[in-house]
């Protein structure tokens, strides 16, 4: 075990960084079915079969990653995963059953009597509104410390507001290149509009954090860390500025440059994601618990590494699996 | 009421509907292979229609349960951090295998299994509906050994109040885990059986007659038959080991409450904990001791060996233990007698056409019997339900058996904010499990009425369908 050095330090890290990449998977992944599902309304009533299409076979493994980032939380710093999850727990629930709501009615709208469809297409909705409002407030209570006071609920809503638009936006690209035609051009309108959101929320979150935290404050302006994050905004306007002038090109007419929105977001949230992690390490909890202090005991961490080492990579692979069979624009799903 | 009860209700809840799901899409991932591989040996087109109408349930099951199982990984954080902290380090790393080993693989492959039929050549399809039955039995295997080692923990020390592990072997491998495991997958089996045959029935009695049912209700009634005598066969094996670890449930379950030496089978009783006695009793004599030790005169604990001088009762309470282990046994009682009848029933010969003697097969099943098929179809639901009541509420006080109690792990949120979000997940379950219920009965019906309307034969079309690539 002290191959490595001392398996108390370095193994928080690695829990931390495995977690981490599990939230950024399923924020990408989930993002654009959520997003999707946030849209939904906008689309016509022979559109909304084939938008289900294109996220049916997929939306499930993509909850799954939110199952494996709360279970390494749990496992890797029980502490910070009671403390977390007590301070959010309404949130959490109104998240929780939006999820059901929106998971049955993948099901229900096309199993059920016909009379019930729009009732189980609105529960699509309002299940994706309610997941994505929820998951964007705890985001803000979370980088506020976890506390409830009006300036952080008010942050909250803010945050509640842009991360629904963040999804709408991946959401909206993803359909740019899952859908042809007339549909694909509304989904580049509406990828643009959600696409200020998004600046919006990067905008807010960067300088609230800050402000929150001094330590954070002090993280990002002194100087050689300075140059070390100096890359962060300057790619993201970058690419914010690209895109901005791609979704104007979209779609082109050989329809060649349909990936690149959804690439594109893919990029963002990572880069805004980065962020985040930089300026919360070494933190669970802005300065109050640090990952150290809330990690559990090594020998069950190392048995845990065993397996994710071993595993990740399958998951991956069948994951990919999965994209190639569907790949291409959204096709009717039957089950023969 | 107090944060302690209502979060013990609201677990109950949560893990109550999530486990209707789990029962039926354990079992019936092996029986969508078992469809499709007759499928693909005799071509013939019932086993193709039954894959056909089953992979549909098996979709709709396998959203419920994903959705309610979300919830149920939510839960230890919200309302039992407790139990993370004191066990944490054995229940993370199984949980964690369960998401790494068995959710991904079902979750990913079950897009294939269900959508992939004319995209993936043949031999990945029967793959991927392999995949998805087996991720699905991984994942009992995982959290039963999780449950199982709460009920009979092993291979763990405690340090400073935090429990370590030391053996994994001895964790995985604890003394209940193979009783409970072989009894919840032959409960998913029983459970899955008497939803085919129910379900068939019904369409019988709706007037069709097709080979494709009826062979669906032979599947079903032949399943039920086989597996119930193993079932009840485990039980009984199950209940000696509770003896051994936990003789406190057992005493609950027998409601005896003195230890003695031939003690009697109690068909019904009325449990009185505040007096300790039992009102009404209907018994069999000495049953409780041959059953249990299999002697005449064989010694059964009581409860009153489980009572402080103080009059501290570490024992669970007795009536729900009592009654859930009776619904069980008594639905393992009717599901044993219809099943049998009906393969009776089946197997009596009539003379065909041509002279031969042949079985009469689904044709044999008279009416009433078609009724009672109808009547059983969520039996297996009801006794699966009252078993993990008879096992957990059996375990109380104890929320890991001698290690740590309930009231010690659960978290110090308002009681309101528990009350309401209790009152919210009720709400949501009893409209989902009446839906699925009302929409199982629909498809059939469907199915049966062949009615081809638009939308339904060919789900979430309705945009132009592009050629397969
Ligand atoms: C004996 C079986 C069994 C039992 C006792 C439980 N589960 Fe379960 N669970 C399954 C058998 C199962 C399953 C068969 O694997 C499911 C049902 C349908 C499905 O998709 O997978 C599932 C789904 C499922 C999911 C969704 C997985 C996905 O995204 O694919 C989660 C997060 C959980 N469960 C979590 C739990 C927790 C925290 C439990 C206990 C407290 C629990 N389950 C009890
Ligand atoms: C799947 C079938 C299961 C059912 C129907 C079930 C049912 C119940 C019920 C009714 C209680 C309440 C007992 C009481 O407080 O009087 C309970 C307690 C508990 N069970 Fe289970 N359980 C199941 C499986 C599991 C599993 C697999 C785990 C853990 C891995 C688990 C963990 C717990 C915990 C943490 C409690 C304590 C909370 C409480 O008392 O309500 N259960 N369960
Ligand atoms: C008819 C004979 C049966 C006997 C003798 C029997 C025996 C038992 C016993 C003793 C327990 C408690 C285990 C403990 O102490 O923790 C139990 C639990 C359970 N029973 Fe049964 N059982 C029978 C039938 C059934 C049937 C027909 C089903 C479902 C279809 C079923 C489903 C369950 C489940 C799900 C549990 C809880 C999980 C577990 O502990 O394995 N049982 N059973």
């Amino acid at each position: 075990m002290t191959l490595f050095g001392d398996p108390a330090i370095w193994l928080p890290i690695v829990f931390a960084g495995l977690m981490g990449l599990s939230i950024l998977i399923y924020v990408i992944l989930d993002g654009f079915d959520l997003g999707v599902g946030v849209l939904f309304p906008m689309a016509r009533e022979n559109e909304k079969d084939i938008m289900i299409a294109s996220i049916g076979p997929f939306w499930d493994a993509n909850e799954t990653w939110l199952v494996l980032a709360i279970g390494l939380l749990l496992v890797a710093f029980p502490t910070a995963h009671g403390a977390i999850l007590t301070a959010l727990y309404l949130p959490v629930a109104i998240m929780l059953i939006g999820l059901i709501l929106r998971g049955v009615a993948f099901e229900f709208r096309v199993k059920a009597p016909e009379e019930w469809r729009r009732f189980w297409n609105r529960s699509f909705f309002v299940g994706s509104l309610m997941t994505t409002l929820s998951q964007g407030f705890m985001l803000g209570i979370y980088i506020m410390g976890l506390e409830y006071t009006a300036t952080s609920v008010a942050f909250a809503v803010l945050t509640a507001a842009c991360l629904t638009l963040a999804y709408a936006f991946i959401g909206s690209a993803w359909l740019i290149h899952k859908m042809a035609d007339d549909f694909q051009r509304r989904a580049v309108r509406w990828a643009q509009r959600a696409l200020v959101g998004v600046v919006v929320g990067l905008g807010a979150v960067s300088i609230v954090t800050p402000l929150v935290s001094a330590r954070v404050a002090e993280k990002w302006f002194s100087f050689p860390e300075l140059m070390l994050l100096a890359p962060l905004p300057l790619m993201c306007g970058a690419l914010i500025v690209l895109l901005w002038m791609a979704l104007r090109a979209l779609p082109t007419p050989d329809d060649r440059w349909n990936w690149f929105p959804f690439a594109a977001a893919i990029v963002l949230f990572t880069l805004a994601f980065f962020g985040l992690a930089y300026s919360f390490y070494p933190y669970v909890v802005l300065d109050q618990l640090t990952i150290y202090e809330a990690a559990s005991a090594p020998e069950s961490l190392i048995i845990i590494l065993f397996g994710a080492l071993f595993v990740l990579p399958m998951i991956l692979g069948y994951t990919v699996l999965a994209y190639t069979v569907f790949r291409g624009k959204a096709q009717a799903l039957t089950y023969y | 009421m107090d944060t302690l009860l209502l979060s013990r209700i609201q677990f109950g809840a949560n893990i109550s509907f999530h486990i209707l799901f789990p029962t039926i899409t354990i079992a019936l991932g092996w029986v969508l292979l078992f469809f499709k591989l007759r499928f693909n040996a005799t071509g013939n087109m019932k086993w193709m229609d039954a894959y056909r109408f089953w992979v549909k349930v098996f979709a709709l099951s396998f959203a419920m349960g994903v959705v309610s199982g979300i919830t149920m990984s939510f839960q230890f954080g919200t309302n039992w951090p407790g139990f993370m902290e004191t066990v944490g380090n054995v229940a993370g790393p199984l949980l964690a295998y369960e998401v790494l080993t068995a959710f991904f693989l079902e979750a990913v492959f079950l897009g294939i299994m269900l959508f992939g039929w004319n995209r993936v050549p043949g031999w990945l399809h029967t793959l991927a509906t392999f995949l998805v039955a087996f991720g699905t039995t991984m994942s009992a295997f995982w959290i039963i050994v999780l449950n199982s080692w709460m009920h009979t923990p092993a291979g763990y020390e405690v340090i400073d109040g935090v429990v370590h592990a030391t053996d994994w072997a001895a964790i995985i491998f604890n003394p209940s885990m193979p009783y409970r495991l072989t009894h919840m997958l032959l409960a998913s089996g029983l459970t899955v059986a008497f939803l085919i045959a129910g379900l068939s029935a019904f369409r019988m009695l709706i007037g069709d007659r097709s080979e494709a049912v009826k062979n669906q209700l032979k599947v079903g009634a032949m399943m039920g038959a086989l597996l119930i005598p193993v079932q009840i066969l485990a039980g009984d094996m199950h209940g000696l080991n509770t003896l051994e670890h936990q003789p406190a449930k057992v005493a609950a379950m027998e409601g005896n409450w003195e230890t003695d030496e031939g003690v009697p089978l109690l068909l019904f009783a009325i449990p009185d904990q505040e007096a300790r006695e039992n009102r009404m009793e209907i018994a069999i004599p000495y049953g409780a001791s041959l059953i249990l030790t299999h002697e005449l005169d064989g010694e059964v604990p009581g409860l009153n060996d489980f009572v402080t001088e103080e009059g501290e009762i570490l024992h669970p309470r007795v009536a729900p233990v009592f009654y859930g282990f009776r619904v069980m046994v008594g639905t393992g009682m009717a599901m044993l007698l219809l099943s049998w009848a009906a393969v009776a029933m089946m197997a009596r010969k009539r003379t065909a056409e041509d002279g031969t003697r042949v079985c009469r097969g689904a044709d044999g099943i008279g009416r009433p019997m078609l009724y009672a098929f109808v009547a059983m179809t969520f039996s297996g639901w009801l006794a699966t339900l009252a078993g993990w009541y008879v096992t957990e509420i059996g375990r109380q006080p104890w929320l890991v058996q001698g290690v740590l109690q309930t009231k010690d792990a659960v978290a110090q949120v308002p009681s309101g904010m528990v009350l309401s979000t209790l009152i919210a997940y009720l709400a949501v379950y009893a409209v989902l499990t009446v839906t699925y219920v009302l929409v199982l009965f629909f498809l059939a019906r469907r199915a049966s009425k062949g009615e081809r309307m638009r939308n339904f034969e060919r789900p979430r079309s309705g945009a132009a369908v592009i050629p397969a690539e």
